[in-house]
């Protein structure tokens, strides 16, 4: 988009690297203490604060991206977001009883659902931006 | 909500990016509010009247 306001570029390329840092924190607290310091309890806590943290200003970074939009791009992101916490919402509880009542043979594990937002989301960006066009 | 944005706005010699570039939108946005795809909110509206120095009501006609 050639003809974004630099602050939404600005706000963005924040949020892109906030991500980043958090991707690489959640991969130290899910394979750090096994791989790396030996389930050492202190190191434990203390990557664990750090993800947190770094969750916190991701968290507040996405804020100030979708303040810095102008009403259109905010409404599509929110649309994107209503969508995706909808079908999180009620495919994450369907999901999470299919092991329990035997349709499945695997345990449903969070990070399906994580992925599944995320597709959610993107997609319904896209839908939003291809709506208004 | 139909509005004569394109109207005025070619009446100006404007761009869509001009418009958008004063107004603090997008170039999209512009586009999405003068194909009726989009409603701005009041104060963006107040924003586009003021702008084109006529009242709202000479800018958006409710169906």
């Amino acid at each position: 988009m050639s003809d974004t306001p630099p602050q939404i570029k600005k706000s963005t390329n924040y949020v892109f690297v906030w991500g980043i840092f958090w991707v690489f924190a959640t991969a130290g607290v899910a394979f750090g203490p096994k791989n790396l310091w030996n389930f050492n309890t202190w190191i434990t806590i203390i990557a664990v604060v750090i993800h947190v943290g770094i969750g916190l200003v991701l968290i507040r970074a996405l804020k100030q991206n979708l303040l810095a939009m102008d009403e259109l791009h905010r409404k599509i992101h929110l649309d994107a977001m209503a969508w995706s916490l909808g079908i999180g919402l009620v495919l994450g509880c369907t999901y999470e009883m299919l092991e329990d009542i035997k349709l499945i043979t695997f345990q449903p594990e969070i990070p399906h659902l994580i992925l599944t937002m995320c597709l959610v989301y993107v997609a319904g960006v896209i839908q939003g931006i291809r709506k208004y066009q | 909500m139909k509005n004569r944005l394109k109207v005025l706005r070619a009446e100006r010699d404007w761009t869509q990016s001009d418009l958008a570039n004063q107004l603090g939108v997008s170039r999209q946005t512009v586009n999405a509010i003068e194909k009726g795809k989009f409603d701005p909110s009041l104060p963006l509206a107040c924003k586009i009247g003021r702008l084109f120095e006529l009242p709202i009501e000479q800018v958006f006609q409710y169906d």
